[in-house]
């Protein structure tokens, strides 16, 4: 079976700075990859030079066996079958919640207002927000924001759905209603890129995890390999400091099957 | 005019002086229209256009911006004729005030689409939208929601500023001010009218700048309450 996606020796950088330094990947069709790693490693980086959010430098990226970074590529059919989720939602702030779903699907997809209505309204019901289908974006609560950009991007029927650090800007309870929803989304078999820092969700929905420092995968794995046998010391040096930031202790990395030594 | 009480005076002034301000409105309302085309033109330049497209903008900004209102008409009215194009008084005033506020409409435009910010477009891009399409849904209406205010404000001193066309013998506002001091001797009063009707018609420019600002209000967006 082809990857939806396949990066290979990607470098990526800005202005001479290179951030990514030669990353290969490979996501599976209905594969989960989670990518983690310390602020300023590349995460954002390496999803957004994905659909080319950001000019890769040099290596190839391979999206439904196409190659993205080939001239002739028309990479705006590309973005319309790759969902992506900001961390900030990014919603537009001038129209009301339907308005931001069906503005993609209409403009870009070209659907008659009907199906595109419909297709909005179903979005929206996926993620809980189809009662507030008038609202507009900064009368809704960032969960709320959140769940409506990710109906944005589901209403697109993606391929794959890449999410950038979804949860990093909202408080704890909210983030556990964008966090179920995507559960949820998890659940029916999109292939998904997550960028997350949450350790539950992660081994919740990852089929595999991927860990990042300094523009380089360091380590790779099953959730169960990364997040309770992390080989190298930089991936445990890393866990050890989020999961005492959240849970206040510090000698283990997780305590499900005994805590790892760190 | 006979009357002594400087009240009364000025209340009988004031319809002499209104049809003054036809003239007055018909410059400063054709001069914005003008230079809102020619400031989008520049606009255009400034944030599509290529190296030389933007350093020509630049430089009308510039200049216009540069030099003084009554200089510039006086060298439309007085000195282009040397070099063999004339125009009459209120034309003359019309053009010079329409490209002088193109100058200031071309950096209005420029900061509303400057102030969007750069997650707008990543977000539009990332769902497959063309450029046309990110500026003509997303940032556009958003910009020019930014710059109603300000282009309102310009509009402001439009009306002041067209008073400026009585040096050149346009019969507005201000030059029918002038005719009546000759005729009463009473500047004073005169001229207390004149600035009461610019007055007036400021004051209610402004009152419809803040409708039109609450209709086009983001819902939500509090930031912009003041």
């Amino acid at each position: 079976m082809k990857p939806i996606l396949l990066v290979k020796n990607l470098h990526v950088g800005y202005g001479d700075h290179e951030v990514i330094r030669g990353v290969s990947l490979k996501v599976d069709k209905g594969e989960r990859l989670v990518i983690m790693g310390p602020s300023g490693s590349g995460k954002s980086t390496l999803l957004k030079s994905i659909v080319r959010l950001v000019e890769p430098w040099k290596g190839e990226i391979w999206i439904n066996s196409i190659n993205i970074l080939d001239p002739k590529c028309d990479i705006r059919k590309i973005r319309q079958m790759v969902g992506f989720v900001f961390q900030s939602y990014n919603l537009f702030p001038h129209m009301t919640v339907l308005k931001n779903v069906m503005l993609p699907l209409e403009v870009v997809r070209k659907l008659p207002k009907e199906v595109a209505y419909e297709k909005a309204i179903e979005a929206l019901k996926t993620v809980g927000m189809d009662e507030f289908i008038s609202r507009y974006p900064l009368q809704l609560s960032g969960g709320q924001q959140q769940r409506v950009a990710i109906a944005r991007a589901l209403a697109m029927d993606p391929i794959l759905l890449l999410l950038d650090e979804p949860t990093s800007a909202l408080d704890p309870e909210l983030k556990e209603e964008v966090l179920d929803v995507l559960r949820r989304i998890a659940k029916e078999g999109i292939s998904m890129v997550i960028v997350t820092h949450e350790l539950d969700f992660a081994e919740d929905v990852a089929d595999r995890i991927v860990f990042m420092d300094n523009g380089v995968i360091v380590e790779e794995g099953t959730p169960n390999e990364i997040l309770y046998y992390p080989k190298a010391d930089r991936t445990r040096r890393f866990l050890r400091a989020i999961s005492r930031r959240r849970y206040g202790f510090n000698s283990s990395v997780k305590t499900k099957q005994g805590a790892v030594n760190v | 005019m006979a009357n002594t009480n400087p009240l009364f005076f000025i209340a009988k002034l004031i319809p002499y002086l209104a049809q003054g301000l036809i003239t007055t409105l018909q410059m400063s309302l054709l001069s914005f229209s003008f230079g809102l085309c020619i400031a989008t033109i520049l606009t255009l330049m400034r944030v599509f256009g290529n190296s030389p497209l933007r350093i020509i903008a630049r430089s009308y900004v510039e200049v216009f911006r540069g030099t003084p209102t009554l200089v510039q008409l006086l060298l439309i009215y007085f000195g282009l004729p040397s070099i063999g194009v004339k125009f009459n008084a209120i034309t003359a005033a019309i053009i010079t005030l329409s490209l002088n506020s193109a100058a200031y409409q071309a950096e209005i435009l420029r900061a509303s689409i400057k102030a969007i910010p750069e997650t707008q477009y990543l977000s539009a891009e990332s769902l497959g939208m063309s450029t046309l399409q990110i500026y003509r849904y997303v940032v556009l209406p958003q910009a020019l929601r930014n710059a109603i205010p300000a282009l309102v404000n310009e509009i402001v001193a439009l009306v002041k500023e067209s008073s400026l066309a009585s040096v050149i013998g346009v019969v507005e506002l201000t030059r029918r001010g002038e005719y009546m001091v000759a005729y009463t001797f009473r500047a004073f009063e005169v001229y207390i009218a004149v600035a009461l009707v610019y007055l007036a018609v400021c004051l209610a420019l402004s009152q419809l700048s803040k409708i039109i600002e609450s209709k086009l209000k983001i819902p939500g967006y509090e930031r912009g309450k003041a």
